[in-house]
């Protein structure tokens, strides 16, 4: 009797495997960003081009509280810079990102490009003479722009659901980078009012409209293609390092402890044989 | 157990020390000398893996409450600091957030070794209750935990749960109020679950050295399950048991690595990077990954068992199967203490850990998911195509004589040569009636494998028809169908049975194996080999 127990939960088990429909949205694109592999980096360049999709087209509705302009320069950075040592000629040159071999890390303090991106940036301030509201230029110390002065002018402009932060967002949904990447090239086209359709949303329909448009966004490098999937592509990378920016650190670090505890655990391997010999258990 | 002690302080200094606090000598009664079973297998190195992860969460768990805020607006954001700005502060989260879980993953597997070992009889009860009593304290602490990010699930699994108290008689809505401190869950609720979250942990280590005490004065148990009769079934604790719980540990401590190195949020939910929102619940609300068989539990009940209704069986379900644990040494009957020398206990012990992780498996699954049906979802609409549409209203003299009125308005319809009528009650006593006379009647049928496609097809055979029809009758029929929520009872019976039905029955009447008279015998003996 206990085997035809164990053979019908077994069959129960299997069926429910079977059982299974997915109902809600479509899975997303399968695309392999070099940072999904267990030991795989950001494509930094593509994290910078991603930053400019953000800043010219996200940014204008959505935040991204969590980070500020210095997080761009700092260690791990899209635009992190270092001091590399040319081979040719001897001279210490800037290098933006971290280079192969050997180079001095500048501090974010003196990192004239992301000095330049804050203080590009309007922020709205109060006024430390006057106390009045005032505007001023970005510091590397500001938190991003937000779009809009509160939670409720968001909701306000957007039919009444704010936009969503952007700072954890590919954390934040399941499919993570592949999500926001598919998401932003599956619009279909159907529109049904101010809701647009696209088959990688939960539910179908969305109120956001399709923000990516083929040359919208003009890139310095003219070998990058100006497409809705290269631009895609770029801002999911961008907002993959935002919210995980010390993958790469704990990549590296991840490889010399599992070392170390490899090593340990071969070691106590063999004095455990060598304590447990003659002794019989 | 231990015996006398064989500690010889050899210095001046520890001689001093052992005279008037013999710690030293505690100690090596307690890690050095202390005899254990030299058949212990690996499943007995658990312990040592439990107070690695105990001391670990309270290192990491003291350096992030430097950084952590507990406040509703501040809270999420004090998380994202920490792992952006702190140096090495991502790390630290990371130990904390999968430390937790592999905390549960160890003391689950040590729970199961007790319980296939008999580690729970005689002599061993209060050690087996003491280890519940941290087990519970425990989930409280992890769930507390959980709570502190707050996330949408933080939110939303603290709102259900402290609910869940509320579904008890008579206190459950005090104590619910008063361990949310309000009516909701809010600024007091993270207040306070961050002070208990900090408390817990420095309990839990109080009654771990009490389970360790009563663990030291009746020995380890062991895989055969006799007790200790010579100095031939014993080894010292160290250097055996002590390296031999080093290299089980480390092996623990690099798939604890690999998870905080490459998977750090594999074990959590996405919607917990979302910042707690009170107006807006997720679409699925589940906890952690370890509490899911009990979550199942909870949910098995879809009906009212007498004057229980089905929330307060969910709930009193849930607290028993924690509590039955607590009895068990009680409940099981054999005198026999290893089920390696009980053939059927151990069948019916290999179904229980299935059906726990399938009570895991259902509890992550939305309740209503259908594992099996007799049919489809079916529905027959009825139209009439390219009929005369007539409307007149209803008024009838008192709200108690809408129903007359509205009947007597529909046979009227009806007798003037109408299809099809529908009434649209307005008011107390007001409404109209539409009648279509003329035109073709139509009969379609749809089906659909759940009740929402099935309303789906419904919706597309109406636009379909368009406004050729003024209004359809509907008739739905639901199958016959077998929900996660019926799983979920089946396996709540049989964990209970285990308990309650099983080892006090089978105890009685199985004829156990032939029990070996000592621990050395099997290893030392008849050349069996190692087990």
């Amino acid at each position: 009797m206990l085997r035809a127990i164990t053979a019908a939960a077994a069959l129960v088990v299997a069926g429910i495997g079977v059982a299974w429909a997915a109902a809600e949205a479509e899975h997303p694109e399968e695309y392999q960003f070099s940072f999904l592999s267990p030991t795989g980096s950001y494509d930094m360049a593509a994290v910078q081009r991603g930053f400019q999709v953000y800043q010219q087209v996200c940014s204008n509705c959505h935040s991204m509280d969590h980070l500020a302009y210095r997080h761009l320069g700092e260690r791990g950075g899209p635009f992190a810079l270092y001091m590399v040592r040319d081979h040719e000629t001897g001279q210490m040159g800037p290098h933006v990102g971290r280079p192969e071999h050997g180079g001095t890390f500048v501090e974010v303090t003196d990192n004239p490009y992301v000095r330049a991106i804050a203080a590009g940036v309007t922020i709205s301030d109060i006024d430390p003479n006057s106390g009045q509201p005032t505007d001023r230029p970005g510091r590397i110390s500001d938190h991003f722009r937000r779009p809009f002065p509160n939670q409720i002018a968001a909701a306000a402009s957007n039919g009444g659901a704010p936009p969503p932060d952007l700072s954890v967002i590919t954390s934040a949904r399941h499919g993570g980078a592949r999500y926001v990447r598919s998401l932003l090239m599956g619009y279909d086209g159907e529109v049904n009012g101010t809701l647009h359709h696209n088959p990688y949303f939960p539910g179908g329909w969305l109120a956001m409209a399709p923000p990516l448009a083929e040359g919208a966004i003009a890139y310095s490098d003219p070998e990058t293609p100006q497409t809705v999937e290269q631009y895609a592509t770029d801002v999911a990378t961008f907002l993959q390092w935002a919210a995980d920016p010390h993958m790469e650190e704990r990549k590296r670090l991840g490889i010399v402890v599992l070392a170390f505890l490899t090593a340990l655990a071969g070691l106590l391997f063999l004095a455990y044989k060598q304590v447990w010999r003659g002794e019989a258990h | 157990m231990s015996g006398p002690s064989t500690y010889e302080p050899q210095s001046g200094i520890t001689r001093w020390l052992d005279r008037r606090l013999p710690i030293i000598r505690l100690a090596h009664d307690s890690f050095v000398a202390y005899p254990t079973p030299r058949n212990l297998n690996y499943w007995w190195t658990f312990g040592a893996m439990l107070s690695l992860c105990l001391i670990v969460q309270i290192v990491t768990g003291i350096v992030l409450a430097m950084h952590y805020v507990p406040h509703i607006n501040m809270a999420f954001a004090s998380v994202q600091r920490l792992e952006r700005d702190v140096p090495f502060g991502w790390l630290i989260q990371n130990i904390h957030a999968v430390g937790a879980s592999m905390f549960f993953l160890a003391v689950y597997i040590h729970m199961f070794r007790g319980l296939y070992y008999g580690s729970y009889k005689a002599p061993r009860e209060l050690l087996w209750i003491l280890g519940c009593v941290i087990y519970l304290l425990m989930v409280a602490t992890g769930f507390l935990g959980y709570t502190l990010p707050w996330g949408q699930m933080s939110f939303w699994g603290a709102t259900v749960i402290t609910n869940l108290l509320g579904a008890l008689p008579l206190v459950g809505e005090s104590i619910k109020n008063w361990l949310s401190g309000g009516f909701s869950i809010d600024q007091p609720t993270i207040n306070r679950f961050f002070s208990l979250h900090y408390l817990l942990p420095f309990v839990i280590a109080g009654v771990v050295a009490l389970h360790v005490w009563a663990l030291h004065e009746t020995g380890q148990n062991n895989p055969v399950g006799v007790e200790v009769k010579s100095k031939a079934d014993t080894v010292p604790f160290t250097p055996h048991a002590t390296i031999k719980d080093l290299f089980a540990t480390t092996l623990f401590v690099i798939l604890f690595a690999v998870f905080v190195f490459y998977m750090p949020d594999a074990l959590g939910h996405a919607d917990n990077f979302i910042p707690a929102d009170p107006l807006k619940t997720p679409p699925e609300i589940v906890p952690e990954w370890y509490l899911l068989p009990f979550y199942a539990i909870l949910r098995a009940f879809d009906f009212n068992i007498g004057p229980i209704d089905s929330k307060l069986a969910g709930v009193l379900a849930m607290f028993a199967s924690i509590g039955v644990l607590f009895i068990l040494p009680w409940l099981d009957t054999s005198r026999v203490r290893s089920m390696r020398y009980r053939p059927i206990a151990r069948q019916f012990f290999v179904i229980f850990a299935v059906v726990c992780f399938v009570l895991g498996w259902c509890g992550g699954q939305n309740p209503g998911n259908i594992l099996f049906k007799v049919a489809p979802f079916e529905a027959t609409l009825n139209w009439i195509d390219g009929g005369q549409v007539t409307e007149r209203s209803i008024q009838a003299s008192s709200a108690g004589q809408w129903q007359e009125a509205a009947d007597a308005a529909r046979e009227e319809a009806r007798a003037q040569g109408a299809a099809m009528t529908a009434v649209i009650r307005t008011g107390a006593t007001t409404g109209t009636i539409r009648a279509v006379t003329g035109g073709s009647a139509q009969t379609r049928s749809v089906h659909g494998d759940t009740a929402d496609l099935l309303e789906e097809h419904i919706t597309e055979v109406k636009e379909e028809v368009g406004q050729a029809a003024p209004f359809f009758s509907i008739e739905r029929s639901s199958p016959a169908r077998f929900t996660v929520t019926n799983l979920s009872l089946l396996l709540t019976i049989y964990y209970f049975a285990f308990f309650l039905l099983i080892l006090p029955i089978l105890g009685l009447r199985e004829r156990p194996e032939r029990v070996p008279d000592t621990i050395a015998k099997p290893v030392t003996g008849e050349a069996q080999g190692a087990s």
